[in-house]
């Protein structure tokens, strides 16, 4: 059903629609919104056959939820920021345990400093988990991503991350049309369990396994993610064919060609950013610039082969990444290089978008002006509209005496206010 | 061997006394018995808590009518029974993590509830460490939400899995490899832990209740009246740890049973937060009878410690205080346990 309605809520809609057994809650933003949506749809007794759980904790979400999959139920809850953090003991648990729960990540930053905006710090630090992870590019694509996340985990013993940029997707308000309980009752089949508490067939799970086998089950772990780099597609092709649209899948191509030959650069990115991204190359392409954009949906498992074949033959990548691994740099950028082994391109890091700071058309004009002209092109790792000068009057604060002060706070003084106009 | 059997169990409720009618029986004695936690695990000999386990597990089996499923803490009982690739549980059994077995356990209990299968019954288990201490806050949210899981705290005071290392459940004066026997207060300091029945209580459940291994029917009989209720439900069951408490493997009950009858560990029950039962103390013993099984208090009697063993007489004597531990059937200490000499001693404050 075609409807005007905030991310959260559609998401709340469409998880409904997947008739969940056990969903677990604990409120966090930018997440809060799917769970408050979904207790008022099983409070109203429009989800017979649902349990909703009010925990005290995130590390409890995530543990009622393993057991409510262990006893055959489909689990669903959802977290953020601190709160991924928080469950992090449990969510590679899960994994390991191979239990098909599904969570939302509404990506939002992590602290120290505090930051309740957008990025995508808390899923990045859980993409060795053992979780697939998909990022969803709209709300849309949020939507029937979880509907496509229970048919995947179920079927892999696997399970799903659903990644969806806080606010920027949360709490935006658009068209989206909800995935209904008739049409997914007829496309998401019930939930068989691998394995399951049963009184009339008593098994142990969650053994204590030794060297002698500990490589074994973990490289199983790999091998489904590996099933699941063959089953992604599929699901979302026959997405696809039931509810009409396109949604999912692994990767993203968008105008990657240009007269018939790869294009000169392409921006790879992850999530809601992709729309900003693709103004911006409609109009360098308008001006005659050989330019394009590959999403990746699939993070984990990550689609080795088909980030090879998108990019073979462009000259340039730039990586717009909403998170980045302190002390080297990207992430998004490393798992991409090794796709790329080999192949004669040349790949450069934009961090962007920590902590909600806008990633503006001007700003990605700038860079991609940077990138493909004269000057050399872009450092291999850049921070987009980074304050140079504020970072020198911090560590200049830094030399005059030991005691200097939290940064953090310094730096918020020397701004004078919280700034809310775009950077 | 030259130690006389005694056949006192007849006419009293000891284990497995196949001589009592058979309405009285234990159901450990029960040749139907569900062997729950069957034999062959890599405890310790003279594990209490394989023993309390075995109890607590067979008797919630009767209780569930055989549909029970079990979660498991990370410790001693989840590492001695699944040695991949054996397992000694004979019933479904999910372990996850240290801390998360109350949650685990009431998404079991979410599930099982969501799919109409309340017939099923689970029980949650974990020791001192697992539940007093890393699982707390998720033991307390499932005592809230009334979530229909009976936990089983085996507790053996302290970290005994990872070699015997202080927990909130370790009693003052005990030794640890972190609460060393060493300067001028050693052991485990007074004024420390907490005593989770009585927070257990505070969250107003349907039954808490104590036992110890030294009186197995109780503990039985305990697990039994817990099963015949829904809702939350939390048993407190001292196990003595041969190895962490420097206790003989052959003295496991008798030390069970010195921690009750010095009024150490009070057994009681308690319904919706009001105690509604005591065991009362049968032969009352001094406390220094219990410290003296056990080389975790060996430094109590050294010359000068006559202070720090008043002090936890006067543990003893407010538990007995506070549940009416002695009663007319007490064979008492000399003197009323209230002019005991330990009265004069310092008490520690806001300690349990």
């Amino acid at each position: 059903m075609r409807l005007q309605i905030e991310g959260s809520q559609a998401v709340a809609r469409a998880v409904a629609a997947c008739r969940p057994h056990v969903i677990c809650a604990y409120p966090i933003s930018p997440q809060t919104h799917i769970v408050e949506s979904l207790s008022r749809i099983v409070k109203s007794g429009d989800l017979p056959g649902c349990e909703f759980l009010n925990v005290e904790s995130e590390f409890a979400a995530m543990s009622v939820a393993i057991g409510a999959s262990a006893a055959g139920a489909r689990a669903y809850t959802a977290t953020a920021s601190q709160g991924l953090l928080f469950m992090v003991e449990a969510v590679y648990n899960a994994a390991g345990l191979g239990l098909p729960i599904v969570m939302t990540v509404a990506n939002r930053a992590i602290g120290a400093p505090i930051n309740i905006w957008n990025d995508h710090t808390d899923s990045m630090s859980q993409r060795d988990s053992g979780w697939i992870q998909l990022y969803a590019e709209t709300n849309q694509e949020a939507a029937d991503l979880h509907v496509q996340a229970f048919r995947i985990a179920e079927e892999l013993s696997l399970p799903v991350m659903v990644c969806m940029d806080g606010f920027i997707l949360t709490h935006a308000v658009e068209e989206v049309d909800v995935p209904s309980t008739e049409q997914v009752d007829a496309w998401l089949p019930p939930f068989e369990p691998r394995q399951v508490l049963d009184p009339d067939e008593p098994v142990s799970i969650g053994a204590m396994v030794g060297p002698e086998a500990y490589t074994e089950v973990r490289y199983l772990g790999h091998l489904r993610q590996m099933q699941a780099l063959e089953l992604i597609p599929q699901v979302a092709a026959d997405f696809e064919a039931h509810f009409g649209r396109s949604s999912g899948g692994l990767v993203r191509p968008y105008r990657l060609e240009a007269d018939g030959k790869p294009v000169e650069t392409v921006v790879v990115a992850l999530g809601s950013v992709l729309g900003t991204i693709k103004d911006v190359v409609d109009e360098r392409r308008a001006n005659g610039e050989s330019i394009g954009v590959l999403g990746i949906t699939s993070f984990r498992p990550f689609p080795m082969d088909q980030v090879r074949e998108a990019l073979a033959g462009v000259r340039r990548v730039v990586v717009l990444e909403k998170a980045f691994s302190i002390g080297i740099g990207g992430i998004v950028s490393s798992n991409l290089r090794a796709a790329l082994d080999g192949l004669p391109l040349e790949i450069r890091t934009v961090v962007a978008g920590l902590g909600g700071r806008p990633i503006t058309i001007a700003s990605l004009h700038a860079m991609l002006d940077r990138a493909v002209g004269e000057g050399g092109g872009l450092e291999p790792l850049e921070f987009l509209d980074l304050d140079h000068d504020l970072i020198a009057r911090e560590l200049a604060r830094q030399q005059t005496g030991r005691r200097s002060g939290p940064a953090a706070e310094n730096i918020l003084k020397d701004l004078g206010a919280v700034r809310a106009t775009p950077f | 061997m030259t130690e006389q059997v005694k056949f006192y169990q007849v006419g009293s409720f000891a284990v497995g006394n196949r001589l009592l009618p058979l309405e009285v029986r234990s159901i450990q004695s029960d040749p139907g018995r569900s062997n729950a936690l069957t034999s062959g695990h890599r405890a310790c000999q003279g594990c209490g808590e394989a023993l309390g386990a075995r109890y607590a597990v067979d008797a919630a089996m009767r209780g569930a009518d055989g549909k029970l499923v079990a979660v498991n803490a990370t410790g001693c009982l989840e590492v001695f029974s699944t040695p991949y690739p054996e397992t000694s549980w004979q019933m479904p059994w999910l372990h996850s993590l240290f801390g998360n077995a109350p949650a685990v356990a009431a998404g079991v209990a979410a599930a099982l509830r969501a799919k109409g299968r309340e017939d099923i019954r689970v029980l949650a288990q974990g020791g001192d460490g697992g539940t007093v201490d890393i699982g707390f806050g998720c033991l307390s949210g499932m005592f809230e939400r009334n979530d229909d899981v009976l936990y089983v705290c085996y507790d053996n005071e302290g970290y005994m899995n990872t070699g015997v290392q202080r927990s909130g459940a370790t009693p003052p004066t005990a030794l640890t490899q972190t609460t060393q026997a060493v300067g001028e207060s050693p052991g485990n300091p007074f004024g420390t832990g907490k005593d989770v029945p009585r927070i257990a209580m505070a969250h107003e459940i349907p039954y808490v209740a104590t036992a110890t291994v030294a009186d197995l029917h109780d503990l039985e009989a305990k697990v039994t009246r817990a099963m015949q209720l829904r809702g939350a439900r939390y048993i407190h069951v001292l196990v003595p740890c041969p190895l962490g408490w420097g206790s003989a493997s052959q003295d496991t009950l008798k030390v069970a049973r010195a921690a009750t009858q010095s009024g150490l560990f009070p057994v009681f029950e308690a319904e919706r937060g009001e105690v509604s039962a005591v065991s009362q103390i049968r032969r009352q013993v001094p406390v220094e009878d219990y410290l003296r099984l056990q080389s975790r208090f060996a430094h109590l009697f050294a010359p000068g410690r006559e202070e720090a063993r008043a002090k936890l007489q006067a543990r003893a004597d407010r538990n007995i205080e506070r549940y009416g531990l002695i009663g007319p059937h007490t064979e008492a200490l000399p003197g009323p346990a209230e002019d005991n000499p330990a009265e004069d001693s310092p008490h520690e404050e806001g300690t349990p």
